[in-house]
């Protein structure tokens, strides 16, 4: 139980703060990999709490920003089909294709639903048995299980009108290609908090022990982030680089034993394509094929178009090279309502997440 | 993307709970974690649970979100 005399958030704050100004001597950079991160971060102005010497970088830990435009281009294409409903979450809808979003596909009279869970898009499927529901699944590995679940029940139902197309990918491999880049300038990471409360910290062990990178899984909130900083300035000081989990109250090393054996019956990993990066081996996840009945990538004939995402300028910022301020469109030609590029798309994409900032507080940086 | 809300277990049939998020009752699925009890906090996203949490650990942190708030 919480003890009020004992517990102050805002003495508690400057403390931790004091400390990380102490142990921050050296320069160091360090990446938090996920979305949400990013916008905590920039929301409670955590930036300008800490010293020079610490940059914090945003990484690729959106999914909806890495999600391609071949990708948005077939389910535009599958909304325009004959008795087709869309289903997915509303991230999804201002993501640019080639020349289109899902949103504006829907203005054009297309079915596109936006759900809360993709069992809302089951309930969807089994209301409407005559009509294709195709649920756009797109998340990492917090939200994958969630789709295990939903494979479960249209399996033991027969819900043969029921498809997955699935754009869902995994974290680790990600920050393994980002360290083999040349010229990478990451020294730590911020780890997601909700993708370990799945796979565990065991899973990336490899940062620590391959690359030795301090690693601390980290919660959300502001003290959260600013504990988790700190943990990895103690593990550079003291060079004992491991991969240490302050967010203990949702992370065990092991992960969610049940929610990844769901994982591993429904799906397999593949080579992915990262919207902004381009291939990554073993980083998308597909359905296994004894269940390609309800893949919607297998069941529909789509268009065959090219996937050409390496020239996108929004990727030195997804790897955490530049800063949304040194993008010439940020800002101006570049906003959350016209997003350019994917780092502006959703909420949690880096340069949502600076222009937050930025819009509310001119001048601030 | 992968945000996630506490929330208390205050029901629960077979697969499917009814949690207490600060006093809105969401309807969830329970399948991911099976063993959680009434009373239990519970990580919720997107429509399931997916984790339990320590309680005094929720409590901490409850009480760290209506600060922010302030």
């Amino acid at each position: 139980m919480v003890n009020d005399s004992n517990f102050s958030h805002q003495n508690y704050v400057k403390n931790i703060i004091e400390y990380i100004n102490e142990l921050a001597v050296e320069p160091l950079t360090i990446m938090e990999v996920c979305g949400t991160h990013t916008m905590a971060i920039a929301q409670y102005g955590l930036r300008q709490l800490l010293p020079p010497t610490l940059t914090l970088v945003s990484g690729p830990g959106c999914p909806v920003c890495v999600t391609t435009t071949h990708d948005i281009d077939n389910i535009i294409f599958l909304a325009a089909q004959p008795n087709t409903v869309i289903a997915t979450f509303g991230d999804m809808m201002k993501v640019p294709g080639t020349s289109s979003t899902l949103e504006q596909a829907k203005a054009l009279g297309s079915d596109i639903r936006i759900v809360y869970s993709i069992l809302d898009a089951l309930a969807l499927a089994k209301a409407n048995s005559m009509k294709n529901i195709v649920f756009l699944g797109v998340g990492f590995e917090t939200t994958l299980p969630t789709a295990a679940v939903a494979l479960e029940k249209a399996v033991l139902e027969q819900i043969n009108n029921f498809y997955l197309y699935s754009v869902y990918k995994a974290v680790p491999p990600v920050l393994k290609y980002l360290l083999k880049e040349p010229n990478q300038k990451i020294n730590a990471f911020l780890l997601p908090g909700h993708v370990s409360t799945i796979i565990g910290a065991s899973q990336f062990k490899f940062l620590a022990d391959t690359y030795g990178c301090p690693s601390v899984i980290t919660g959300f909130e502001t003290v959260d982030i600013l504990e988790g900083i700190l943990l990895i300035l103690k593990q550079h000081k003291q060079q004992k680089v491991k991969v240490e989990i302050q967010y203990n109250r949702a992370v065990k090393a092991e992960g969610n034993k049940k929610a990844l054996a769901y994982i591993n019956q429904y799906f397999r990993l593949v080579e992915g394509i990262w919207r902004g990066i381009g291939k990554i081996p073993l980083s998308s996840y597909v359905l296994e094929k004894k269940y390609s009945q309800w893949d919607a990538q297998v069941q529909f004939k789509l268009p065959n178009t090219t996937i050409d995402e390496k020239s996108c300028t929004c990727s030195a910022i997804i790897k955490g090279q530049k800063t949304p301020y040194e993008c010439e469109l940020f800002g101006s030609k570049c906003t959350p309502t016209h997003p350019q590029g994917p780092c502006m798309i959703s909420q949690e994409g880096s340069c949502a997440a600076y222009y937050y900032v930025y819009s509310n507080n001119p001048g601030r940086y | 993307m992968c945000l996630a809300v506490l929330g208390k277990l205050i029901s629960k049939q077979r697969e499917i709970g009814e949690v207490d998020i600060e006093g809105n009752v969401l309807t969830i699925n329970l399948q991911l974690t099976p063993d959680v009890d009434i009373g239990d906090f519970v990580l919720i996203h997107a429509g399931f649970s997916i984790e339990r949490l320590m309680e005094t650990e929720v409590f901490d942190i409850l009480k760290l979100q209506r600060q922010s708030a302030w």
